[in-house]
């Protein structure tokens, strides 16, 4: 742009003596539209990008969406939105939509080796279907897959984990949550029984003290960080600790920062129960009255191939899950290991900040409200990490009441919603359930109405595996929707390309745009986005929010609902269920898995004038009934009455979300806590429902230490992550021109002395080489993170950079999610002589 | 084949040869475990000329550098031009009356504290062409295809 201030300037000055002269203008010439013209038609919807669930409000005109902005009456942002959702308005709108099915096809038929190209719906469900079948025939439900999102509306999961689970009999069924969330969500389940967080962001506005263990909330939650910094700067005496390992965005505006070596938060952990013990700040009544111990397995390998020298090596890597009862003095005595001294030396933190840090927790009068996301979750000791949260507070009774709160903050917009609440797990079933629980089927069956006997109690492959079966020839008919896995999964190169391009296996993708994945994939399936379809999300403090379709999609393109339900019609119960289950039950048989999966009398109980005349819906005109009332009514019926109770569905949409359980029309803001909750008995204080016996768990648990390490050769440790303009692999957030503008490539943050060691300037292009891969990048010295020495951040969401060719595939042996943050690599300058020869 | 799959979009065939060469950023390598140089980085836009904004509530992006400006605890730089007491030294645009309110919607005697981290919404420019346009369409437009007799 090379108009100077200056000129324009002077242009507002010729404009203002105009004005001044007191020119006439006729009213035709000011040009203003006035009246329906103007009229934007305004719907709620809440955003389509992070955990926090903000409300949105969306202008349509002409079939358009031409602006968003924040909700006033959204409870969550009032009236804010980062950045991003500011941007909704474009996220649609890329050049390169994908309006038509294509797929690879050479002389009229599938060839896994031709280029895509484009085909009919028809075309492309009816190869699907036939090597669906092919691979159903030839080696049972273990060999088909599919692998979902955090992102999928509440409808797609439910009717994805039906299809899957009741069509198709396989539990090969996982969301992409399970990168981001699992260790919380098994952390939850372990501790007290029951999923999610106790209770919501209410407790912004009531803590003293904020801790946040692993999570750049400036970047990855601009929303929630307002409220945050609303109440630090509101209330002097509040006070932010931020424990990370290099600074950021968020350990700026923190009172404290706690820089500490990778992997040691469980130290740090451990050393303020300890001191909570040591100072008599242990909440006896509470803990007497509501928690019980129990310890840890040891030793329990990093998740890796079985074959693995480490996986070899761990004494208990077959039973990482495994604990046993224990006491407050046995607890007190593990944790004793961890004074002071120890602890500084181990973690790298000054003993003077430890301290601070654990008064923060041992002071009675002091609320506080821990928080995290993916530098804890995203930790090959992860669930360990989260009981030790957890662990504290319940030593000291601080939580279930406002401003007293350990929260789990989700990456994804139905990371609760979707993948959790209703369970699109491998091990899962709707209102936390699981599928190795003959009760819990059996109830499934019920709600399902399906012939007993028929689920398949066999846990399923997760995300992981999913690869590693893909790979190895064992999972062979695969649909990805809703993710971009193959620049997001670790150790891409060696683990998720070679499973995608394997000629034993059939690979559907389904995107609104040609991502990484879907270039890979054999067949691709435009897909409609956001609110281009009904849907409803549930974000990170149990909140329920739904919204209409608001505009069409573009061509050919369908939601991920209208594609699961319109591929069921391809399939007969003869076909895919056990020839005895439909012996023993004659009325199912010949039927298509439509019939029995949705038009099973209540999916189909709804019809096409409850929706409204104002309202588009592609989906429930396609079948003809209200398809999304019909499946969320059905799936509320696993959780109404014990503790997970969903409104009438047609509350949502009149409201800004509700925290479940609601219960008589109420919602719940604090779990577990008697007079906030209507499942706590009165005169009971508090109760952890979810288990038995009603108590919380405290779990002993030590340090290990993380499965790769710098040395002398990979010298440097690296950690991957996002950017606040950028939302996970960037398939929607690089198409909108402003976003791409304010970040617009990866690059390397790396210590300015790491850079000079290496001869390296800012701005150079160099290698970033792990024992498994190697992406190039450039390096950045400056800029919004500032990292110690010895470490070096990449963000993920960049597709020529793909940095997760280099990471590696351990995981939380008990939750089986990725540890994205912590692997060895080293840094190349690129040769000039090298770059001469491109 | 990243060819064949231009053409199955129309506004592929428009944009792809102007394009293609940074698609690798949205579709990347061909084939995946091709080696990608690294693009160089980006300069920003320092121009401090104002963009039109896509709607009314579009944050204005922030058309200077913002190079070690201070967001702490003890100091806003960006605050220290652009609120209302400074605009007429620093003649920057003072932020939006909606700072000046609190969750409720009450207006406050200063800048909101839940309006302090300006970066969640402002962000700078770099001055890199889009990997693909963008077919969202300007309300401006849509109300003058249609005009009414006045």
């Amino acid at each position: 742009m090379d108009v100077s201030r200056r000129t324009v300037l002077k242009a507002q000055a010729a404009a203002a003596a105009a004005a001044v002269a007191g020119i006439d203008l006729p009213a035709e010439a000011q040009n203003l539209a006035a009246g329906e013209d103007i009229a934007l038609k305004w719907s709620k919807a809440p955003c389509r990008f992070c955990g926090t669930g903000c409300g949105v409000m969306v202008g349509v005109k002409d079939g358009r969406v031409v602006a968003t902005h924040g909700d006033m009456q959204a409870e969550v942002n009032r009236g804010l939105n980062c950045v991003k959702g500011y941007f909704l308005s474009k996220i649609m709108y890329g050049a390169d939509r994908l309006t038509r099915p294509l797929m690879r096809v050479r002389d009229g038929k599938f060839d896994k080796s031709a280029e895509l190209q484009p085909v009919s719906w028809d075309q492309a469900f009816d190869e699907m279907a036939r090597q669906w079948k092919r691979v159903l025939r030839e080696k049972g439900p273990k060999a088909v897959g599919m692998f979902g999102s955090g992102q999928w509306t509440i409808f797609e999961g439910y009717a994805a984990t039906k299809l899957m689970r009741a069509g198709f009999r396989s539990n090969n069924l996982d969301p992409n949550a399970r990168h981001c969330m699992a260790s919380a969500a098994v952390g939850f389940i372990r501790t007290f029984g029951m999923d999610e967080p106790m209770g919501c962001y209410d407790d912004f506005e009531h803590a003293d003290a904020f801790v946040l263990w692993g999570s750049n909330m400036a970047e990855m939650h601009p929303i929630l960080w307002t409220r945050v910094i609303d109440r630090r700067l509101s209330a002097p005496h509040v006070r932010i600790a931020t424990l990370s390992t290099y600074g950021h965005r968020t350990t700026e505006l923190s009172d404290q920062s706690l820089i500490f070596q990778p992997g040691t938060d469980l130290a740090i952990l451990n050393f303020v129960a300890s001191y909570i013990i040591q100072n008599g700040a242990v909440n006896r009544d509470f803990v007497d009255r509501h928690v019980k111990f129990r310890i840890a397995n040891t030793d329990i390998g990093y998740g890796l191939r079985p074959e693995h020298v480490l996986e070899q090596r761990a004494s208990h890597a077959d039973e990482a899950a495994v604990s046993q009862p224990s006491d407050f003095d046995a607890y007190a005595r593990m944790v004793s290991d961890y004074n002071l001294e120890k602890t500084a030396e181990l973690t790298g933190v000054s003993k003077e900040r430890l301290l601070t840090l654990a008064k923060m927790y041992a002071d009675p009068k002091t609320k506080v409200m821990s928080l995290w996301t993916m530098g804890l979750n995203q930790h090959v000791r992860g669930v360990w990490a989260n009981h030790l949260i957890y662990n504290i507070h319940l030593l000291t009774g601080k939580i279930s009441e406002p401003g007293n709160s350990p929260f789990s903050l989700t990456g994804q917009p139905s990371a609760c919603g979707t993948a959790r609440e209703v369970g699109t797990f491998a091990h899962r079933l709707p209102a936390d359930m699981q599928v190795n629980n003959p009760e819990h089927r059996k109830h499934a069956e019920e709600i399902w109405k399906l012939p007993p006997g028929l689920l398949n109690g066999e846990i399923g492959y997760h995300a992981v595996l999913q690869d590693r079966m893909l790979k190895d020839g064992k999972l062979n008919a695969y649909w990805i929707m809703c993710n971009n896995n193959l620049q997001t999964a670790p150790n891409t190169n060696n683990e998720t390309y070679p499973g995608y391009r394997n000629p034993a296996n059939f690979i559907v993708c389904s995107d609104p745009y040609p991502t990484v994945t879907a270039m890979a994939a054999d067949v691709v399936l435009p897909t409609a986005m956001w609110v281009e379809k009904e849907g409803a999300y549930g974000n990170a403090e149990r909140r329920t929010h739904m919204w209409r379709q608001l505009v069409n999609a573009p061509g050919d393109a369908r939601s991920d609902l209208w594609q699961l339900m319109e591929f069921s019609k391809r399939f007969t119960t003869d076909e895919v269920w056990a020839p005895d289950t439909l012996t023993a039950h004659p009325e199912y048989k010949g039927k298509s898995l439509f019939d029995v999966l949705w038009r099973n009398g209540s999916v189909d109980a709804f019809g096409l004038d409850e929706i409204g005349a104002d309202h588009e819906n592609v989906e429930s005109k396609r079948f003809g009934f209200y398809v999304q009332k019909g499946l969320f009514e059905e799936y509320a019926a696993f959780g109404r009455g014990h503790g997970h109770d969903l409104a009438p569905f047609d509350r949502y949409h009149e409201v800004r979300g509700l925290r479940w359980p609601v219960v008589d029309g109420k919602e719940t803001r604090w779990r577990y806590r008697e007079g906030h909750d209507p499942y706590v008995e009165k005169g009971a204080g508090w109760q952890f429902y979810g288990n038995p016996d009603r108590r919380a768990v405290v779990m002993a648990a030590p340090y290990e230490p993380p499965a790769e390490a710098p040395d002398q050769e990979y010298d440097l440790w690296l950690v991957t992550g996002r950017v606040l303009e950028h939302w996970h692999s960037g398939s929607m957030t690089m198409r909108v021109p402003e976003l791409y503008r304010a970040f617009t490539g990866a690059v390397m943050f790396m210590h300015p002395d790491d850079a000079q060691k290496r001869g390296l300037r800012r701005g150079q292009e160099v290698r970033i080489v792990s024992r498994r891969g190697e992406i190039r990048s450039r390096v950045e010295t400056r800029g919004r993170n500032t990292m110690p020495p010895g470490r070096v951040f990449v963000p993920f969401f960049d597709a020529s950079q793909l940095i997760n060719k280099a990471t590696l595939d351990a995981t939380d042996p008990i939750s089986k999610q990725t540890d994205f943050k912590k692997c060895a690599v080293k840094v190349i300058g690129v040769a000039m002589t090298e770059r001469g020869a491109e | 084949m990243r060819r064949l799959l231009l053409s199955a979009s129309a506004a592929w065939l428009v944009a792809g040869a102007l394009f293609a060469q940074e698609a690798p950023r949205l579709t990347g390598p061909e084939p995946f475990n091709k080696e990608t140089p690294a693009p160089p980085m980006q300069r920003q836009v320092t121009d401090d000329f104002r963009r039109k904004r896509n709607y009314p509530d579009q944050p204005p992006l922030i058309p200077h550098s913002i190079e070690g400006y201070a967001l702490d605890l003890n100091a806003n730089k960006c605050l220290a031009c652009h609120a209302r007491k400074f605009t007429e030294q620093s003649q920057a645009p003072m932020i939006s009356v909606t700072h000046y309110q609190d969750r409720e919607g009450n207006t406050l005697g200063g800048v909101s504290p839940r309006r302090y981290s300006c970066l969640a919404c402002h962000v700078p420019q770099t001055g890199a062409q889009p990997l693909v346009p963008n077919t969202f369409v300007d309300m401006d437009a849509l109300v003058e295809r249609e005009p009414r007799g006045r």
